[in-house]
């Protein structure tokens, strides 16, 4: 871990487009309990404004689904915060994704119709990519706290679940 | 007494045959978005039972098949009709898989 600095600094400039990877410090605990609430906060945000919009029954139900789903979590994430006494802080991660996922909001609610099905699931897809993505790479091996890890790695699954939905239900669109 | 004692006997054999003749509930608990065990044995006419303890609702779908609904915290259950090897899934995850091989 020690020779990492300059490959990781490389890496970072590399990705530095996406919101995960503006931070150059490692998230201390409080922080990841804080992204990983937030992404699935946010996530539940769209999911709504696509249950409101969508006349799909294939979306609306996927839609659905990501609301119980990431409410779901996201009580347990907040039962878990409480019992380790960690108070979630807010960092420039949390508020690139909150930021990122404001302006894709903005960008559906002027969709209509089957164009707006397809920018909703196509950006589910890529949104739970990303995630997965920073959980794999960051959020899991930086999370010093093993009920905190074990609980990411939980999250883990049921997101890469919900890439394989989310590709499922963009496959079936026509 | 003892005049009872043998047709006692037949009959409860007769029922112990008769319960290790009996279709069986296999379970199969799902937890933190798994389905375990995930490769089962049964045979016709057994019943294949999922526990959900999950805070997620699940699924056991069979493609093109039938579908089990698994709300969180509940269970759900079906009767295996045919023999065969049954590749089921979460829809909700599908990344959640199981495997069910029913004899005859």
């Amino acid at each position: 871990m020690h020779i990492r600095p300059l490959a990781a600094m490389a890496a970072l400039c590399l990705l530095a487009a996406t919101p995960f990877a503006q931070a150059a410090d490692k998230p201390t605990d409080p922080q990841i309990a804080h992204i990983a609430y937030t992404a699935g906060a946010l996530d539940v945000d769209v999911a709504k404004l696509a249950i409101s919009k969508s006349h799909n029954k294939d979306i609306v139900a996927f839609a659905k689904d990501m609301v119980r789903d990431h409410e779901a979590v996201n009580e347990q994430a907040l039962a878990l915060v409480k019992k380790l006494k960690v108070t979630p802080e807010d960092n420039a991660t949390s508020k690139a994704l909150t930021k990122e996922i404001t302006t894709e909001k903005a960008k559906l609610e002027k969709l209509k119709g089957a164009a707006f099905d397809k920018a909703y699931i196509d950006n589910e897809v890529a949104y739970h990519k990303q995630v997965n993505k920073a959980l794999k790479s960051t959020l899991i091996p930086d999370a010093k706290n093993a009920e905190l890890k074990d609980f990411l790695k939980t999250g883990l699954k049921i997101f890469e679940g919900h890439e394989q939905h989310a590709e499922m239900v963009a496959a079936g669109l026509k | 007494m003892s005049k009872w004692r043998f047709p006692v006997l037949v009959a409860l054999a007769l029922a112990a045959g008769a319960v290790s003749a009996q279709a069986k509930t296999i379970t199969v608990t799902v937890d933190k978005m798994a389905f375990s065990p995930a490769d089962i044995t049964a045979k016709v006419g057994d019943t294949v039972e999922w526990v959900n303890k999950d805070v997620l609702a699940h699924t056991a779908t069979v493609k093109g098949g039938w579908e089990v609904m698994l709300p969180v915290k509940k269970s759900g259950s079906i009767v295996m009709d045919k023999a065969g090897t049954i590749n089921y899934f979460c829809r909700f995850h599908p990344n959640m898989k199981g495997k069910i091989t029913v004899s005859p």
